[in-house]
């Protein structure tokens, strides 16, 4: 795009998705979307909706188009790899009971 | 549509009715059925629109609430009300529509938004009275759609109800302040009481028997509980309050029910309602006209904000054309 073309943008900001860490030690977490006509003006509004009263310690802001989600569609035959390999958990194994801190 | 395509659907309609039937949530990109997903856009957006409106009432009384705290808590209530709208937008948004076609939808005034909102603040009790009765009833309201069927929907209503108990308590504190205070307040604080009574109650809606379209958004677990039981629960809670407070609410008919366990009252005026809604309230006109002028009036901020951006994204462009 052009600058020329600049004076008819059609002044919509697109959306970004915002993540929130509430406290130290804890993940990311999805709260919602913003608009925002860049990335720094998204972290700002960010802020200003979803932690008025203390409820992030860092926020990370993403457009929303740059998001890669799973199908819903496809969900038995996307999440099957992980269904039938119960060897990855630690039930799986018999251990004797008196094996001390296992 | 062939007999395959026509499986798939069946499919994915008893998918998503064992979905709601077992009390999960629907996320956004699951399939929904058409009507689901309208009634939701609908009632999301008619809820954003509220918040969004329900500025206009009390930010008049802002620049003169009667001291700096109350002036701060009122700032603070009144941002909160921008942010209310800004989640349900963005609820709504996970639906596949746009913030910007809703802007415009209530601007055209093709949405609709609570008719409470479409009564005047003549009084810095009303401040006071909306907290208490308006935040109030919409927190009747909200509580039962925190485990709304749809998942960003409910999710957007437990963050609103977090922040709707501070907005009640404000209110109820101001007015018990003002009945402490000299006769004059205290008459200030029934007269708005006796105006926002019946209108509070009305923002449940009409009756359930004029309420078409309750049993099917029941079925859905769009929403929980009917209009009238809402309006039961909000009357129960009310009369205490006003007792507390040591106001009369306004209905010759409220009496404690010893049969029914619940208070009964009087018929709110449903032709008034019918009224408002149609657009005939004391101030449709001027809530509208407001939010238009401030869009219009963001309109060069939006456009500036996106050049810059765009200018800082492509600087080549820039060099070409200096
Ligand atoms: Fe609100
Ligand atoms: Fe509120």
């Amino acid at each position: 795009m052009s600058l020329e073309t600049a004076g008819d943008v059609k002044a919509e900001w697109p959306p970004y998705e915002v993540f929130v860490r509430s406290k130290r030690g804890l993940n990311h977490v999805h709260v919602g979307s913003i608009h925002a006509a860049d990335d720094e003006m998204a972290l700002r509004h960010a802020r200003d909706v979803y932690t008025r009263r203390n409820e992030g310690v860092s926020i990370w802001v993403v457009p929303s188009a740059s998001i890669t989600a799973s199908s819903p569609d496809e969900k038995d035959s996307f999440f099957e790899p992980s269904g039938d390999k119960i060897y990855r958990h630690p039930t799986f194994y018999d251990v004797a009971e008196d094996v001390p801190h296992m | 549509m062939t007999v395959q395509t026509e499986q798939t659907k069946q499919t994915e309609q008893q998918h998503f009715e064992r979905t709601i039937g077992h009390e999960q949530r629907i996320e956004p990109r699951d399939w929904m059925p058409d009507g689901y997903r309208r009634t939701l856009v609908r009632q999301i957006a008619q809820h954003a629109h509220s918040e969004i409106i329900g500025m206009q009432p009390e930010g008049t009384w802002l620049a003169s609430a009667p001291s700096l705290r109350r002036k701060a808590i009122l700032v603070a209530k009144v941002q909160d009300e921008a942010g209310h709208g800004i989640y349900l937008y963005s609820a709504a948004e996970t639906l596949g529509v746009d913030r910007q076609d809703l802007t415009e939808q209530l601007i055209d005034r093709r949405q609709k938004y609570s008719s409470i909102f479409n009564y005047p603040t003549l009084s810095y009790a009303d401040v006071g009275t909306i907290g208490w009765l308006v935040d109030g009833a919409a927190i009747c309201n909200q509580v039962p759609l925190c485990r709304s069927s749809y998942g960003p929907y409910a999710r957007a209503m437990i963050r609103v109800c977090k922040e709707e108990s501070f907005h009640q308590r404000q209110g109820f504190e101001l007015l018990m302040t003002m009945m402490t205070g000299t006769d004059e307040q205290r008459a200030m604080v029934q007269e708005s009481v006796d105006r926002w009574w019946w209108p509070s109650l009305m923002m449940f809606g009409p009756p359930d028997d004029a309420s078409p379209n309750s049993a099917q958004s029941m079925a859905w677990g769009i929403k929980r509980h009917s209009n009238d039981e809402l309006r039961q629960r909000f009357v129960d809670m009310s009369v205490p309050q006003a007792e507390v407070l040591g106001v009369t609410l306004p209905d010759p008919e409220l009496a404690w029910n010893e049969e029914r366990g619940h208070y009964d009252f009087g018929e709110p005026d449903w032709d008034e309602l019918s009224r408002v809604i149609r657009g005939e309230g004391a101030c449709n006109d001027e809530r509208v006209a407001r939010r238009t002028q401030a869009h219009e009036d963001g309109e060069w901020v939006r456009a500036a904000a996106a050049a810059y951006a765009q200018k800082q994204a492509h600087p080549v462009v820039e060099e070409r054309t200096a």
